[in-house]
């Protein structure tokens, strides 16, 4: 019987032949990752209560400073001072200071950290975004992370696979979020729960690195164990000349069981979002404009990437923020705000009118830079909105891709992006 | 810290997919390193229920749908139930993260669709977690629970994942030793 490359993973990772779904399998690990709000707390829990006084590997870690940094109060101040002591004594490899790395998700593949064929666990939950470089790649606790700090190793159990197969191209202004949009909303956010969840088919073909790790960041709000992606042509460009370790790509066997198979025609998928206050509650965006908003946030592990940005510049050249109105945007990446320098893409965020932040988690866990407050009405490129996400419980908050998010801050309502851009420019869209 | 063989207490009901936002608002998670003061905060971000965890009574029992604690990884969302006086959570299902962040830290989560449907706010149970039942008094009812695989029971029973990383360093450094 044939494996899937999560069950593929998983086996290499326990040193065994195969493994089955449901099996539980003590695994190697490949790369960890922590940041500011769990490394403290695994920190203390590996040091104080495991007994361990260093870690497995320091080259196979990364540490970012970006939930609640640049220090949002004395208390994150405390959370990011232990978060550097322990990396700095520890002697870790990939610690990204404040003002030199930014949000983990972004910053991990970028700097070619997490690879085809590895077992990648983060102390977060959209981990599972690296999957997209073909990977297996997981969110765990601050326990978990200690476990793995101290031995190299963690407990898991291998999770069925759900297929999903995406038949043609997105249309013109449909973005990857809009296709993930739409399959969460099929599914539930428990459609997928503790499952894996492989992504094929020509859509994704036509789609680059940085919308295939829109997609498969968003596998946490179906509930999956991981998202993953096939290794092709886009996967090896974007690695080539990033990657910092060898790797070896992986496949699933074409006899591999899949637990259920789900088919869709990305050229049917409309611009859409998810209303509040659930990640599943999607609509086509016909049926929610003209919503009336107050904050427009881009930014996110999600979709604050340069090629997010760029779109969402294209949008909002030459415009202004509608009054009463404020769009706040934040890069992904310290890397991604140098790019966006680079091609002047700030000049026009600046000239709109909108408020360009520094790199961080910031607005989308209601952190800092844009909490918003009761009643507030928040269209955002962000991938979760259930009730105080983003600040108070009882502030509604849409989600969207970034060319939706511009133009709708462009009106002052939700809004198609093709009633402010007639076309998006080419190597753009 | 093994567990107790039974757990008796009054029920707190709550919905389907409540995510670790609506347990422990991410702005609590300053106190990340302070069980007792996340613990004040448990369930606040639940519309309508602000100022739970005042009213909790140590060794009461929360009840929730399917999903409890989707969202994000942050175990200060098992930690602040724990924090409340809550001794032991029933769901319907858990969200993985959340699921497996209790087991680690050795805290008790059953998981019972019958339970979930059947029992009511204010309840008072008794779990016998030898026997994996769930009596409820109030409704005179008893509930089946649903076995979990052996290696958590392990990890339940023994306290959690930091004993079973001490027992494996301990083996480690004897290994090293006779290998001398």
């Amino acid at each position: 019987m044939g494996m899937t490359m999560t069950e593929k993973i998983l086996a290499r990772g326990a040193g065994r032949d195969s493994v089955r779904p449901g099996d539980l399998v003590l695994a190697k690990v490949d790369f960890a990752m922590g940041h500011d709000l769990t490394i403290p707390p695994a920190g203390r829990i590996m040091r104080e209560q495991m007994g361990a006084e260093k870690i497995w590997d320091p080259e196979r870690v990364a540490v970012t400073q970006d939930h609640f940094q640049p220090a949002k109060d004395a208390a994150s101040a405390t959370l990011g001072r232990l978060t550097r002591e322990f990396s700095r004594d520890m002697g870790i490899k990939w610690y990204f200071e404040v003002g030199q790395g930014g949000i983990c998700h972004t910053v991990l593949p970028e700097n070619g950290l997490v690879l085809p064929g590895e077992l990648v666990v983060g102390a977060d939950s959209h981990s599972c975004t690296y999957g997209a470089l073909n990977n297996f790649a997981t969110g765990i606790g601050s326990t978990d992370l200690a476990c793995v700090f101290a031995l190299g190793e963690l407990w898991f159990r291998v999770p069925e696979t759900l297929k999903f197969v995406y038949h043609n191209r997105l249309k013109e202004w449909v973005e990857a979020k809009d296709l993930i949009l739409y399959v969460i909303g099929q599914i539930g956010v428990d459609g997928a729960r503790s499952k894996a969840m492989e992504h094929t088919g020509e859509a994704l073909r036509h789609i680059d690195m940085e919308a295939r790790l829109t997609m498969t960041n968003m596998a946490i709000e179906a509930g999956a164990k991981n998202g993953i992606m096939e290794f092709d042509e886009v996967t090896k460009e974007y690695l080539d000349g990033r990657a910092k370790r060898p790797y070896t790509p992986v496949s699933s066997d074409p006899d591999a069981e899949y637990e259920k198979l789900f088919e869709f025609d990305a050229e049917k998928v409309e611009l859409g979002v998810a209303r509040p206050m659930s990640p599943d509650n999607y609509s086509p965006l016909s049926e929610v404009a003209g919503t009336r908003l107050d904050q427009v946030f881009i930014g996110s592990c999600t979709n604050s990437r340069i090629t997010d940005l760029r779109r969402a510049a294209a949008v909002l050249d030459g415009h202004k923020v509608a009054p009463g109105v404020r769009l706040i945007i934040t890069p992904s990446s310290h890397q991604v705000a140098i790019q966006a320098e680079k091609e002047g893409l700030i000049g026009i965020f600046l000239a709109s009118g909108a408020a360009w932040t520094t790199a961080t988690c910031g607005a989308c866990l209601g952190g800092h830079m844009g909490v918003l407050g009761e009643g507030e009405v928040c269209l955002s490129t962000t991938n979760r909105n259930f009730p105080g996400r983003m600040g108070h419980p009882k502030a509604l908050v849409y989600l969207s891709n970034p060319a939706v998010a511009a133009a709708s801050a462009v009106t002052g309502v939700i809004t198609h992006p093709h009633e402010v851009l007639d076309k998006m420019p080419a190597g753009i869209a | 810290m093994t567990l107790p063989k039974v757990i008796r207490g009054r029920a707190w009901k709550f919905g389907a997919n409540i995510d670790t936002d609506q347990i422990i608002p991410a702005k609590y998670a300053i106190y990340s390193l302070d069980e007792k003061e996340l613990g004040k905060h448990a369930m606040e971000g639940v519309p309508g229920r602000e100022g739970w965890a005042a009213a909790v009574t140590q060794g009461d029992i929360l009840v929730a749908g399917s999903n409890f604690g989707c969202g994000s990884s942050r175990e200060i969302a098992p930690v602040a139930i724990r924090g409340a006086g809550i001794s032991l959570v029933i769901a319907d299902s858990y969200a993985r993260i959340f699921f497996r962040n209790a087991i680690n830290m050795g805290y008790p989560i059953l998981q019972s669709p019958q339970a979930s449907e059947g029992i009511e706010d204010g309840d008072e149970l008794e779990v016998d977690l030898e026997q994996g039942i769930i009596r409820n008094f109030s409704k005179s009812d008893e509930y089946p629970t649903e076995a979990f695989p052996k290696f958590m029971n392990e990890l339940l029973q023994m306290g959690g994942l930091v004993p079973w990383v001490r027992r494996r360093l301990e083996e480690r450094r004897h290994v090293a030793t006779a290998r001398g």
